[in-house]
């Protein structure tokens, strides 16, 4: 056995777990371990400007290739940067195991000079999280992260690194097998409970599919599509959900939810029999609990036991993966004699659409309906706001579309460095960005990242002067009392403002010629008709990022909308 | 809402506990007490944990915490016949001579004992069950002016014949 430095298990380990990219920020407490990246070849080493964006990019690559996101950075600030990224994977079960430079041994508790309890701090938002303590275990314990990031339901692991751990001489064995006793993750699917919940399909007069982001994890669309052929039984999604089966299905109608679609909220509502899979029943899917699929038994598949009857009594709870278990249904299922119903899901689709009301000509709508028109084999990624939802209800998916959002946490600041991940783990793939003024500020330093790796990425940045999302609910519900939205707001501008002057002062910054200042390319869209050329401008630019800054109207609104706390058939539909 | 009780079966790591009473505090679950040592196995912890919860709320509670990788074993210690002891200590001071007299009669009939005293003080050992321990500290509030408790938590074990709890 040969003695190794603990930086060189760790290149090896990460050589071994096919680790084609790390993303890394260096610092005092890392660069040992970044000398040791600096003589190898094998992995693809990226510099992001800022942790909290490099966690995004990691997530981003990870949701786009299924493989485990890597990240490096150094202890302390470092570290404490990277914990919105590390809550957004999270809460959206992303695989990536992100590894902090940590102090030496005989200083943790001294308050060193970057000292910062990293594990204590991350606890309640990883998946595990664990300090190597001793070189002997550095091996296993790195062995463990990516095995318990990527098995059952994934997640964020931490690894804590001390300096004098990684320096250290030590076995060079990094281990091929895992057994912790206290992790045994399970996706085999109990197939009498199963059969159960099929015979309770069979006979129900009005069943629905609800089906969550953890079909799209499990990579079953194929098998979902084929369950829904057979059955056809009518699907809806969650936001995490869309794009497990394509959208122009006629079986389905749409996702659910506070800005879901009339007919998806009203067969929730009315349906017999909900078959629920791979969702956790958040309160932005399930809005006032006691009125949810009230007429409903609920069929509840997830791979996390504790997912389910957490939120919603369910009448049968299945753990298992979900692609092994619809693969698993579809020996039993049988088509369903859905006509009468489906007749009614129609007409409440025919009745309400999911449409945009503006008085702008140019608006989210029309440029997400170009994207539908001229993209069939894209990544499509969002920050958080209305151009998140509107890209939601918009957006046509099929199995060569990917859309990547932050669920969960709601994270602005996600959208664009996500998509930067997702360029870089798929560099034949269209990766296009749709961001929001506010968002977009909250990691614009990414562009410099973009510039230097040539990400040809295209960012429609929706420039509705304000942050459109909380705007949306001061008009609806606070009399328009606009309250710390407007993104064009001086000094000089009276404190209280309608937000409806012809005076406001110029935005900034100035996205185009801020694009240029990176070495980007940035154009200026205010007109519907310009659309199609800025796009096709945008797709030219082939070494390096786009960002298209759409002007549009601020009061523009997501409908429908159900207000926290009201049921969901107790829809805005129009303003 | 009603009291509950689990044994948990931990790695013995720095950050256990941790981990356990985060989890509790970060989901609001109401915590009543928690006790942790070594077992027979030196890499292994057990924790006994009384709780107050709906019937729903203890059902997520297992699933969190079996959920935990740290987390080897939960066992719902509620209705299983099982031996559990408290470990509680209560100082009484400025007593008379009359209280002193009755102090050590109480002790004799609680079956406790006293391992310290001096002309107005005395310090009792209890080592019973949860519930007589409560009894034993309502009587002493009701009937003496300064009384310091300290309790350890319950620990329990699985019996072999005979319930106590
Ligand atoms: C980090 C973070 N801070 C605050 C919020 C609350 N929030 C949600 S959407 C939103 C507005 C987003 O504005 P913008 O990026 O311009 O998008 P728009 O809604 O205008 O499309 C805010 C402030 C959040 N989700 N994340
Ligand atoms: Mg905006």
């Amino acid at each position: 056995m040969q003695q190794i430095r603990g930086t060189s298990l760790l290149v090896k380990a990460l050589q071994e777990e096919g680790v084609d990219t790390l993303f890394g920020y260096p610092g005092g407490l890392v660069t040992d371990i970044f000398d040791e990246l600096y003589h190898q070849d094998d992995i693809k080493v990226v510099l992001p400007r800022h942790e909290q964006a490099l966690v995004h990019e990691a997530d981003g690559y990870a949701r786009s290739t299924g493989k485990v996101g890597v990240c490096l950075v150094t202890g302390g600030p470092g570290a404490a940067n990277m914990v919105t990224g590390i809550a957004t994977a999270y809460y959206d079960s992303v695989p990536l195991v992100c590894l902090s430079g940590q102090v030496a041994s005989s200083l943790i508790g001294d308050d060193a000079f970057q000292e910062a309890d990293i594990v204590g701090i991350t606890r309640n938002i990883c998946k595990h999280g664990v300090i190597v303590n001793d070189r002997k275990n550095l091996g296993r314990i790195l062995k463990e992260a990516f095995y318990i990031a990527r098995t059952g339901k994934p997640g964020p692991v931490l690894v804590d690194l001390p300096k004098n751990v990684m320096v250290e001489l030590g076995s060079d064995e990094y281990p091929d097998k895992v057994n912790i006793r206290g992790y045994k993750p399970s996706t085999k699917v109990h197939i009498g409970q199963l059969k159960k919940a099929v015979d309770l399909l069979n006979t129900s007069q009005k069943p629905i599919f609800l089906i969550g982001g953890g079909v799209n994890i499990a990579g079953a669309q194929a098998e979902l599509t084929k369950l829904v052929e057979l059955t056809k039984i009518p699907v809806v999604t969650t936001m995490m959900g869309k794009g497990s089966i394509d959208t122009k299905h006629p079986y389905y109608l749409g996702n659910v939810g506070m800005h879901g679609s009339y007919a998806a909220n009203m067969a929730v509502t009315e349906c017999d029999l909900l078959f629920s899979i791979g969702t956790r029943f958040s309160d932005r899917v399930t809005s006032k609990i006691s009125e949810f699929a009230r007429n409903a038994k609920i069929v509840h598949i997830d791979i996390d036991s504790a997912a389910i009857s957490k939120n919603i009594k369910v009448d049968i709870p299945i753990v298992a993966d979900a692609k092994e278990a619809i693969t698993a249904m579809l020996n039993y299922v049988n088509e369903h004699e859905t006509g009468e119903w489906l007749k009614q899901l129609l007409s409440w689709q025919g009745a309400h659409p999911l449409t945009m009301q503006s008085n702008n000509g140019l608006t989210a709508k029309k440029v997400i309906d170009h994207i539908n028109e001229t993209c069939q084999d894209a990544i499509v990624v969002t920050d958080v706001g209305q151009h998140q939802m509107w890209t939601i209800q918009f957006l046509e998916l099929n199995r060569n579309m990917q859309l990547l959002t932050s669920g969960g946490m709601g994270t602005m600041g996600y959208g664009f460095p996500a998509a930067l991940g997702a360029k870089l783990g798929n560099e034949h793939k269209t990766v296009i960005c749709i961001s929001g003024d506010g968002g977009m500020q909250m990691n614009i330093q990414e562009l410099a990242t973009a510039v230097a790796e040539e990400l040809p990425v295209i960012i429609c940045l929706f420039n509705n002067s304000s942050l459109g999302m909380v705007r949306q609910v001061q008009t609806l519900f606070f009399e328009k009392n606009y309250s710390s939205i407007c993104t064009r707001r001086r000094k000089s501008c009276p404190r209280k403002c309608s937000g409806t002057s012809d005076q406001c002062p110029p935005y900034s910054p100035d996205f185009v010629a801020l694009a240029k200042a990176y070495g980007a390319e940035g154009i200026r869209v205010t007109t519907e008709g310009e659309i199609g050329a800025a796009f096709d401008q945008a797709l030219k630019n082939t070494d390096g990022p786009t960002i298209i800054e759409f002007i549009i109207d601020k009061d523009d609104l997501v409908l429908p909308m159900v207000q926290g706390g009201k049921p969901l058939y107790e829809m805005i539909l129009e303003y | 809402m009603e009291k509950r009780w689990l044994s948990l079966f931990v790695e013995n790591d720095i950050g256990v506990l941790a981990k356990i009473s985060g989890l509790f505090s970060g989901k609001a679950y109401n915590l009543e007490s928690l006790t942790v040592g070594m077992t027979e196995d030196e890499t292994v912890s057990r924790m006994t944990i009384r709780l107050i919860s709906d019937d729903e709320t203890f059902e997520q509670i297992k699933k969190q915490l079996n959920r935990c990788v740290e987390v080897i074993k939960v066992v719902d210690f509620t209705d299983s016949p099982i031996h559990m002891k408290e470990l509680l200590f209560v100082k009484v001071r400025k007593c008379s001579k009359g209280d002193l007299d009755e102090l050590f009669r109480i002790a004799e009939v609680f079956g406790v004992s006293i391992i310290d005293y001096d002309k107005e003080s005395v310090l009792m050992e209890c080592v019973q069950t949860e519930s007589k321990n409560n009894a034993l500290i309502t009587l002493l509030s009701s009937d003496f002016q300064t009384i310091e408790v300290v309790r350890g938590g319950s620990v329990a074990i699985e019996s072999i014949s005979i319930t106590e709890r």
